[in-house]
């Protein structure tokens, strides 16, 4: 089975924060890097991003898989954009300064490589705050810190669920496609598309009833054990904020802070080197 | 809102956000456009947002696609994410009618189903997706409106061969309402 929420438990200051601090800090960080196209801005996050992984002691080995994952989405990514619009970087700072031409609209100008470099920083602002969420923060305290910043419970507990029940339906689903596939489905490369579909809903459909009666006899469960009663619950993996957490959340909210009035005072979302 | 959750909503979304992660993640099929995919997990959201209606629809969508993108590491795409919970919830919405879970499944209720499934998915993947794109990432407008086609395109297809079988399979394992007679 793979463990795809890769929680790694290693002694760190970043491991000690609470739950809901490093998720406040992911919201606050996400909403920064989302608002902000200043590029100096954008320069300085996967910095300051890459000096908190070497404080939480997670290793460039144990994120490469998705690393590489992600490097290929942007590449991708950045290629479409070039590929539907080459010249959005022109658009979108009003000045034109042609270097070369490649073939017929697919023109190569400063303004465009520019809009590209700050798609790629935006990247690197934003994803390795979250491998590092991944990485330093307990699934079972995750519950307990969406409550912690305000999420009802019961939301709160719907995502505990879903967290504790993936493993148990990724077993039930490959239980389920191995005995169809002793029954002769085909589910490889060698089948036609149509053919594949037909397949994973031979597969789904005992799949999703079993969950169906699975939500039966879990609500039960809880239900006599009186779920819902209470306005607030308590949690097992709750904790209190300390000097530290209270800290990183101010550090944060600075830095979205920068990133609006950045923008505000510019009256543009774009830091402009071509004026 | 807090209150008009029942205890049965909570678990089905934990678990229908557990269903759509995993059919996110492990049964997907590579469509030509970069960083999409055809996925059959909307057939799933839109069969579990019929039965437990517009809120569990909304949060299933919200939380499985935004486990689904946290587990790739390409960050989470909150446009997308919040496409995917208006999907869920509109389809809630147009389907609160039907009731499947008494085993009503016949061909008006069907044509109801994919009727509603293809309204919300231009809806979601026509508008939503990539108004919320133009807002947030600002990238050229002709990717992200193909990327949209592609997506809405894909997923209505997927939803409307899995969706419909899932709602018939489900109907027909539930005993009809009234199913029973009482004997003199």
């Amino acid at each position: 089975m793979i463990n795809i929420f890769n929680y790694i438990d290693r002694p760190s200051p970043i491991h000690r924060l609470t739950g809901a601090t490093k998720l406040v800090c992911l919201l606050l960080w996400s909403l920064a890097a989302m608002v902000t196209y200043d590029t100096r801005i954008l320069a300085l996050m996967p910095v300051a991003a890459l000096a908190l992984f070497a404080v939480s002691k997670i290793k460039f080995r144990d994120v490469k898989a998705v690393f590489w994952v992600t490097f290929v989405f942007m590449v991708l990514n950045n290629v479409t954009v070039y590929l539907f619009s080459p010249e959005h970087g022109v658009s979108v700072y009003g000045t034109r300064t042609l270097l070369f031409t490649i073939a017929g609209p697919y023109t190569v100008t400063a303004e465009q490589l520019f809009y590209h470099l700050n798609l790629i920083l935006k990247y690197f602002a934003s994803i390795p705050l979250l491998l590092l969420f991944v990485c330093t923060t307990d699934p079972s305290e995750f519950a307990a810190s969406l409550n912690r910043i305000g999420v009802s419970y019961k939301v709160a507990y719907s995502v505990a669920l879903a967290l504790r029940y993936i493993p148990d339906i990724q077993r039930s689903y490959h239980d389920i496609s191995q005995s169809q596939q002793a029954r002769g489905i085909e589910m490889s490369k060698k089948e036609s598309l149509v053919k594949r579909l037909k397949a994973a809903s031979a597969i789904l459909i005992p799949l999703i009833l079993s969950s169906m009666d699975r939500i039966e006899v879990i609500s039960n469960a809880m239900e006599l054990r009186g779920f819902g009663k209470g306005k607030t619950r308590t949690w097992y993996r709750g904790r209190a904020f300390r000097a530290a957490d209270i800290l990183c959340m101010a550090l944060c909210a600075l830095l979205l802070a920068v990133s609006i009035l950045s923008t505000a005072l510019r009256g543009s979302r774009y830091f402009n080197p071509f004026i | 809102m807090n209150n008009k959750l029942s205890v049965k909503t909570v678990v089905a979304i934990g678990i229908g956000a557990a269903l759509f992660f995993v059919c996110g993640r492990f049964i997907a099929i590579p469509s030509p456009v970069p960083n999409t995919s055809i996925t059959i997990q909307y057939g799933v959201l839109a069969f579990m947002a019929s039965v437990f209606g517009p809120i569990a629809g909304a949060l299933i969508g919200l939380i499985g696609h935004a486990l689904v993108d946290a587990s790739w590491g390409w960050g989470i795409w909150w446009s997308w994410v919040i496409a995917s919970a208006v999907f869920g919830c509109l389809m809630g919405v147009g389907m609160r009618k039907v009731a499947l879970a008494d085993g009503v499944c016949g061909k008006k209720e069907l044509i109801r189903f994919n009727l509603t499934q293809v309204v919300c998915h231009v809806i979601c993947w026509g508008v939503v997706a990539p108004v919320l794109d133009i807002l947030i990432y600002n990238e050229p407008v002709e990717k992200l409106f193909t990327q949209g086609l592609v997506a809405g395109i894909g997923n209505a297809v997927t939803t409307a061969v899995i969706g419909t079988l899932l709602c018939v399979a489900y109907a027909k394992a539930k005993p009809q309402k009234g199913s029973l007679e009482k004997e003199d």
